[in-house]
């Protein structure tokens, strides 16, 4: 008897859930029903369409996202046919009477050289194809024509070339849009470059200086740290990849502390708690080595007067599908406003910039849920926690072998 | 048994556990020591966990209790359990490593770029976790009531709570030396006594062929049944019963039993003497599900067989917790060494639990009366060693049995409170972890009250089919066949995996008790692997305009080694 009541429930669950997800689906039309009157109610509706269809073009216009897209945009227009074409072919055509592709994009060459919109009139030799008349309406980005929004009806309709003017402009916005999400991924690469750039002057100076300091008393030393050098620059100026693993980030900031501990000595202490479960961790390339270099300058040089003695400590947590990495400094500590307008980008001391960069990619690779942690005060020290997440669509390194 | 030490036993386990989960990784090193501290984990200790965390309640007690009770035949649990990881070293380890994907929805995701294929491998994830989580429960209340005689439920309850405090709290942090510890511990948890058995049987004169004949008592023996049976004698035999035989109740009487079934009540008593044949419990009719399984079992021995062989062949490759500890490895090549390294740990685990299975027909026939037959790895150290030895070699076994249970518990907890705090709950956050891990545990619990005694290697394979339908088809036509497309891999898991998901819960219900159409329930990989398969090549095949942009790439990806995969990168990005 209980076995069939626990078979009962197993057989009942899957079903309790598509009643659920059944009864999501349907209740969305009647709920909006609720609201207010039927003109109100249409323009929800319409609403609601436009903002479905916007999610895919912000992808910019190619063959999937027209696709995704089109069926919207038809419902939108409620018209027989609808297609979405770049410069020289259709990309998607949803809705009946596909025989036309090839007669529109004869037709199109006009409108899309003038950035103007047309309506003409479609040959047909079916005697029951609905499609008689197509409507013209160029997609522009910055003035420059991409594509054109094509809809297709029985009949001339003003009404018709109205409203897919409007929905053409309505996707030239989002494909504007589209635009400024690349630019400002190319931002971001311009500004790891720049990060690239960055670490040398300073560092590379201070580096050589210490191995010189070396090179007569201790060549043994100076020979060993110009190694480290040599493996930190090849891992920093390496060309392939946006993304690297924890293992070989830990490995680049081993080296850069050796050469960092050359020049302070005993005066910088480094103690590390690292997880191995998280060390294949695929994440943005340099983006842990200038935290690590935040906390020395800020353990040793920061807040004007030198400190005697600096403690840093860098744990790497395995936490279910995350990885908690935190890197904490005993240092001076900084001003949670100033810091929160070196972040936010209001100003950019030196230093500031790595900050707020790793920050940026942080959030550009993983989303918003994903910046930078900082907990800090006046005289208490700065403690930065970073997630990783332990998979990522998109996110792979061009792994290499560790070294034997 | 000799709670006295036994008790002590399981404390210290759950301490040892919480201990190195909590506190294994605090040694604080510093810089000079960061080479060890970044070297990655080696294959063998990655296999060592892998391993600890996979051989189960069902591995552990399991497989000796169904060996004692049907014979030989049940060895093929043992082997297609390791076998499994064959499979998986063949087609799946590397690419799977090499695609980056830390779970199965993961995977789903990476390969096809589709949400919906993700939400239903998510689905599916958290529906095998909580099948296997099952017997798990319900290993650990028996095991504490063969210890200690408390109540059923309260060992299951014990091993939710600890385990749920340990994962929520975030103290299974170094999970990897947890599970290896728990692996080597399990090993000599069965490997001592067993030494000490196998002495002690030699002593005894070795009595072989134990499954040759009717097996009978070699002492007196005071057998008391828990629930009603039916008992099945190929001759008469006399007994003592306290109780209700046959409708009529006795007080310590002599009752001579002709040929023929007998109506056993709960709660009786039955005194066998030194050299009566142990009578067989007639399946089928004592109304619980214990033996429906194995009624099936015995009108179709060779579709069982097979329908065994398939579901662990193919059903390791889709278990959560052990998907996600191949993360850990650092590339594909130490994805595959860590595989064969497993290969060689849990098969000389599996040598062990035979051994008392054998041994348990000889020295606790009674076993198979009492429906308690998966105690037989803890009751045998008492019952042929006996003395202190006899209670201290029960307390390692005790022992082992919780680390089983602790460990394949808590990574499969965790496996699928991460798939509900990622694709269920609806944001993330360690609060929502917190209540994704008391979900992942209060489901199978309040289940296992429910369900009654389903043998617990039994309740395991049926897991393993489900897995084996509905994950099998997509690891391996995601990686290995480059026409797969969302809608394809969707439907295939849907009625793969769906049908045998139903046939479980119909197994689980009892419906129907017997014929063919109970074995082809009891058994479903045979059918619903191939099922599932096909849907998700014909579905496929019908669908060409949905294959994922990038295909190429990505399966490139998975196969390339990775130095070869890295210098593509490069010359893509110099054209």
């Amino acid at each position: 008897m209980s076995g069939f009541l626990a078979g009962l429930c197993v057989a009942v669950l899957p079903l309790l859930a598509a009643g659920f997800w059944l009864g999501r689906r349907t209740s969305r039309p009647s709920s909006l029903g609720g609201l207010g009157t039927p003109v109100e109610h249409a323009t929800f509706e319409t609403l609601h369409t436009a903002s479905l269809a916007a999610p895919p073009l912000r992808a910019g216009l190619t063959g999937e996202t027209a696709r995704r897209s089109a069926r919207r945009l038809r419902t939108l227009l409620g018209t027989d046919a609808l297609c979405l074409t770049d410069q020289d072919t259709v990309l998607a055509w949803e809705g009946v009477g596909e025989h036309h592709r090839d007669q529109i994009m004869e037709r199109l060459g006009g409108p899309l050289e003038t950035g103007r919109g047309e309506a003409f009139r479609l040959d047909c030799d079916e005697p029951y194809c609905p499609l008689r008349w197509a409507v013209v309406a160029p997609l522009t980005v910055d003035d420059r024509v991409h594509g054109a929004l094509v809809a297709c009806a029985p009949r001339e309709s003003a009404v018709l070339v109205r409203a897919t003017g409007e929905v053409a402009r309505w996707v030239s916005v989002q494909l504007e849009l589209a635009d400024l999400d690349q630019s400002r991924t190319r931002l971001i690469e311009a500004e790891i470059k720049a990060l690239r750039a960055q670490i040398s002057p300073h560092f590379i100076f201070n580096s050589l200086a210490v191995i010189a300091s070396f090179v007569r008393t201790d060549p043994e030393r100076a020979r060993e740290l110009l190694l480290e050098f040599a493996d930190f620059t090849r891992y920093s100026f390496r060309r392939h990849g946006d993304f690297t693993t924890l293992a070989d980030e830990l490995h680049a900031i081993d080296h850069y502390l050796a050469l960092v501990r050359a020049r302070f000595g005993d005066r910088l202490s480094v103690t590390l708690q690292i997880a191995p479960e998280v060390l294949p961790v695929t994440l943005p390339f340099l983006c842990l080595q200038p935290l690590v270099e935040n906390a020395v300058k800020h353990g040793l040089e920061g807040g004007g007067g030198k400190v005697d003695k600096s403690r840093i400590t860098i744990t790497a947590q395995d936490a279910g599908a995350e990885a908690l990495v935190v890197i904490e400094d005993d240092g001076p500590g900084m001003d949670p406003d100033r810091l929160r307008r070196i972040l936010s980008g209001e100003v950019s001391p030196s230093g500031g910039i790595g900050l707020s960069n790793v920050d940026d990619r942080l959030r550009q690779v993983y989303g918003d849920d994903y910046g930078l942690v900082i907990e800090t005060a006046l005289g208490a020290g700065m403690k930065i926690t970073a997630r990783l997440p332990k998979y990522q669509p998109g996110v792979h390194s061009a792994g290499r072998l560790p070294r034997e | 048994m000799n709670e006295n030490y036994a008790v002590p036993a399981v404390a210290l386990v759950v301490v040892a556990t919480v201990f190195v989960g909590a506190f294994g990784l605090r040694i604080s090193r510093t810089t000079s020591d960061f080479y060890v501290a970044s070297r990655t984990v080696g294959p063998r200790l990655n296999a060592a966990a892998i391993s600890g965390e996979y051989l189960s309640a069902a591995s552990f007690l399991g497989i000796a209790g169904l060996v004692l009770v049907q014979g030989p035949d049940m060895l093929w649990y043992p082997v297609g359990y390791t076998a499994g990881y064959l499979v998986l070293l063949l087609f799946v380890a590397a690419p799977l490593r090499r695609s980056g994907a830390y779970t199965l929805p993961d995977f789903a995701e990476a390969r096809l770029a589709s949400q919906a294929v993700r939400r239903l491998a998510g689905a599916f994830v958290v529906g095998v976790g909580w099948l296997y989580l099952l017997p798990q429960l319900q290993g650990a209340g028996l095991t504490l009531n063969v210890l200690t005689g408390a109540s059923k439920p309260l060992g299951g309850i014990i091993v939710a709570v600890v385990v749920v405090a340990t994962v929520a709290a975030g103290g299974m942090r170094s999970i990897t030396f947890v599970q290896a510890f728990q692996y080597w511990l399990k090993l000599t948890a069965l490997l001592v006594p067993a030494l000490f058995l196998v002495l002690a049987w030699q002593g005894d004169g070795a009595p072989d062929r134990p499954f040759d004949e009717p097996a009978t008592f070699r002492e007196h023996r005071v057998v008391r049944i828990d629930a009603g049976l039916d008992l099945k004698l190929g001759r008469p035999l006399s007994v003592t019963a306290t109780g209700t035989v046959d409708g009529e109740r006795y007080e310590d009487e002599r009752v001579r039993l002709p040929a023929g079934v007998h109506r056993i009540e709960q709660g009786t008593r039955l005194s066998f003497t030194k050299g009566d044949p142990v009578p067989v419990a007639d399946r089928g009719s004592n109304g619980g599900m214990s033996t429906s399984l194995a009624a099936g079992r015995e009108e179709r021995p060779l579709y069982a067989t097979y329908g065994l062989i398939l579901a662990t062949f193919l059903g390791t490759m889709g278990l959560p917790h052990v998907v996600v500890r191949f993360y850990t490895s650092p590339h594909g090549v130490a994805a595959r060494r860590t595989t064969v390294a497993v290969l060689g740990l849990i098969g000389a685990f599996y040598l062990l639990p035979p051994v008392y299975g054998a041994l348990g027909r000889l020295y606790a026939p009674e076993l198979t009366l009492t429906g308690d037959a998966d105690a037989a790895v803890l009751l045998l150290p008492d019952r042929v060693i006996g003395g202190l030895g006899g209670d201290l070699l029960g307390a390692l076994v005790a022992g082992g049995a919780f680390a089983a249970f602790l460990s394949t518990a808590s990574g499969l907890t965790m496996a699928v409170a991460g798939v509900l705090t990622q694709d269920v709950l609806p944001s993330r956050g360690v609060r929502h972890f917190r209540l994704g891990t008391v979900l992942a545990m209060i489901v199978p619990l309040a289940a296992s009250s429910i369900v009654g005694g389903l043998p617990v290697a039994d309740a395991v394979g049926l897991a393993f089919a489900v897995s084996a339908s509905s994950f099998c088809p997509l690891l391996v036509l995601g990686i290995w066949w480059h026409r797969l497309t969302p809608p394809g891999a969707a439907a295939g898991m849907i009625v793969g995996g769906g049908s045998a998901l139903l046939a479980v819960a119909a197994t689980m219900a009892g419906f129907p008790g017997t014929g063919s159409l109970h074995a082809l329930l009891a058994w479903p990989a045979l059918w619903s692997v191939p099922l599932g398969f096909l849907t998700m090549v014909l579905v496929s095949l019908a669908t060409p305009g949905r294959v994922p942009v990038g295909t190429a790439a990505i399966l490139a990806r998975f196969h390339l080694p990775e130095e070869l995969a890295g210098g593509q990168v490069r010359a893509e990005v110099k054209a």
